[in-house]
Order: C-alpha cells, then structure tokens, then sequence
C-alpha cells in the first residue's frame, strides 16, 4: 500500500524534522531519493525549487508533491498528514508540562546541542546540491555566483533572484 | 444548536481563515510566517496575549517539524482546545497542499519541455546560492563559541564523506548538548 508506506516515510521525517526549512533537505533526501527511489536527484532539486517558488513550509510542499506524484491526491494528503503529525502530537504533549519542559535541564542542553547540527544539516544540503549536478556547467557557475552576490549584498528577495535564474536558464540553454 | 455551540463555530471559522490566510500568502515558512501570526492573533484579533505567542514560539522552535504547523497546533489549542489545534494546522497548511497538487500536475506533464528544463538548470544553481547564504546568515547567530563551530563541521564531514543519516547527526548532538551545555 503506497498510501500506508507515503504516511510513514513523511512521519519518519516529520519526527526528525529539526530546525525548520533547509535544514530538513537531508533528511527529505536521504528517505525519498536514496531510500525509497521516488525521486532522482534531480527530480528533488526541481521539487526544492518548487517549494521555494510556492507558499508554505518546505517539508509540507516536499510532502504533498512527492505523495502526489507517487499516489495521486490520497498519496499527497496521506504524506502530508505524516509530516505533520508527529509534531502536532508532540505540541499537543508538550503544552500539558510547558512550564516543566521551558525549565527542563536536559531539554535546554538538547536545543543549544542541536544548533550546530542544524548548520551541518544546511551546509550539507548546499553540498548534495552542487555535487549532485545542481551546477551543471560553467553557465550554472555563473548563475549561482550572481545570485549569491545579488543575496548578499542587495538583499534582493530570494524569490525575484530564483524567477530570474530561471528566466536566465531559459535563455542561455535555449536561445 | 445553542448560542455556546454557534460562537465555538464562529471561532472555529475565524481560526481557520486566519491561518489559511497566513498559509496562502507566506512563501518561505516558518520564520517569515510569525510576525504574520502574531499580527493577527495577538494584536487584531487578541486571541492570546503576546507572553503565550512567545511560549508558543519557543515550543514551536524546540520541536521538530514545520514551524508554521507547531505554531498552528499551539496556538488552535489556546484559542479552542484540541479541536482548535486541528483547525488551524489545516488552515494553514491546505494553501500550499492544494498549490503544490496543482503545480505538480503541471509540473509532471509538462516536465520534458525544454523550457521547463531550462528554467530548472537555471533556477537550481540559484538554490544552492540560497543555501549557502542561509548559512551563513544563521551560523553567525547559531554557532555560539569554537566548540559549537568545531562540532559542526565535524558532523558535516561525517555527513558529506562517511554519508551517516541526518537523523544520527541530529542524535549525536543532542547526545554532546546533554554531555557538553550547561
């Protein structure tokens, strides 16, 4: 039952999901690409970018499109529910002891000991993605250095810079 | 139904808007969508107060999973009970399942055109770019001394070339937080 084994892929990874946003990408990866075989490598790049160009969480669109794809709409609402449900649950438990858990010791050291997983977690996800043939030639080079500087320095919305790469794409491989 | 039953569902309602509405027009997630929550639960609607809305934030930030999900759950629960929590998450999660459904019937089609091919070779290097200026964005504030920054980049070497599961990453320093935080 792809549906049975969608949900539990995605509360596998809901229940792992540190950080929020790009730092989930390692984990997404390594269970729908190299685990399951949903995706290629760069079926899950352009899924990457997908989510960056829609609204919502990264996990949530990941989720939805991968279950989509697998199993049509009942795969991409079962996925979803998986990624989702796992956290809920664990806010649900947490809001009965909040005073205990904000003062718990252990808790405390856990989340200052998570951060710099969290870094590695994004690091490594950038990693995947030039490795893997993100950056497929000196155009792409040229691309991402451009977006970086356009990031950094003119603090230009994420969003306008990754529209632009792709129009870019479109006339440097097409035209 | 009594007048108790109708306001619960009035407020249902409104909870749910509040947050399909939030879901439907932040990109980025988590960190983009707070002050977006905060501005209507705390300051126009006054469903929580804003010490809650940071109880909430900080709950939502220490768990895993999606930061707008966690946020949704907390706050639904303050406002009407489990109920509430189910409520919210929907709302604010249905916006981009249903772009996403769509987007991806297109995408799957339409996905061997050479444009839509071209775009992506142009649109994934620019992700990477994404990624690495978050890094650099969040390690300045995350890394906190040379103990942070070397355990960091060892587990992104464990990751990158002995290619362990994010998920022994993740246990592995929660493991030093415990040994090494005080």
């Amino acid at each position: 039952m792809i549906t049975i084994q969608l949900f539990l892929t995605f509360a596998k990874i809901g229940l792992f999901a540190f950080g929020g946003g790009y730092a989930i990408l390692p984990l997404i990866e390594k269970e729908v690409v190299y685990g399951t075989h949903w995706l290629t490598h760069s079926e899950f790049l352009n899924v990457v970018t997908i989510s960056q160009l829609t609204p919502g969480p990264i996990a949530i669109n990941a989720a939805t499109f991968v279950g989509y794809k697998e199993g049509g709409i009942p795969g991409a609402i079962f996925s979803t529910l998986g990624v989702c449900l796992p956290s809920m649950i664990l806010v649900l438990i947490v809001i009965r002891f909040l005073k205990k858990f904000e003062t718990n010791e252990v808790v405390n050291r856990v989340i200052k000991g998570l951060r710099p997983a969290v870094i590695a977690l994004i690091a490594s996800a950038a990693y995947s993605i030039i490795s893997g043939g993100g950056i497929s030639d000196i155009k792409g080079a040229g691309i991402a250095i451009i977006s970086f500087l356009l990031i950094r320095t003119k603090k230009i919305d994420p969003i306008l810079v990754l529209i632009l790469s792709g129009v870019s794409g479109i006339v440097l491989y097409m035209l | 139904m009594t007048d108790k039953d109708s306001s619960r569902l009035k407020l249902l309602l409104s909870l749910f808007s509040v947050f399909f509405k939030i879901g439907a027009f932040t990109w980025g997630g988590g960190y983009a969508m707070l002050p977006l929550i905060k501005n209507e639960v705390v300051e126009k609607k006054r469903w929580i107060s804003s010490d809650d809305f940071i109880d909430g934030i900080a709950v939502s930030q220490s768990l895993p999973g999606a930061i707008a999900v966690n946020t949704a759950t907390f706050v639904g629960h303050k406002i009407c009970g489990k109920l509430g929590s189910l409520v919210a998450t929907a709302g604010a999660v249905l916006p981009s399942v249903i772009t996403i459904i769509i987007v991806a019937m297109f995408f799957l089609q339409f996905k061997d055109l050479k444009v839509v091919q071209s775009f992506f070779r142009g649109a994934n290097p620019a992700i990477a770019a994404l990624i690495l200026s978050s890094v650099l964005d969040l390690g300045k504030s995350a890394l906190k001394n040379r103990q942070d920054i070397i355990i960091s980049i060892g587990l992104l070497l464990l990751l990158i070339y002995f290619d362990i599961h994010p998920i022994l990453a993740i246990i592995i320093s929660a493991i030093l937080g415990i040994i090494l935080k005080r």
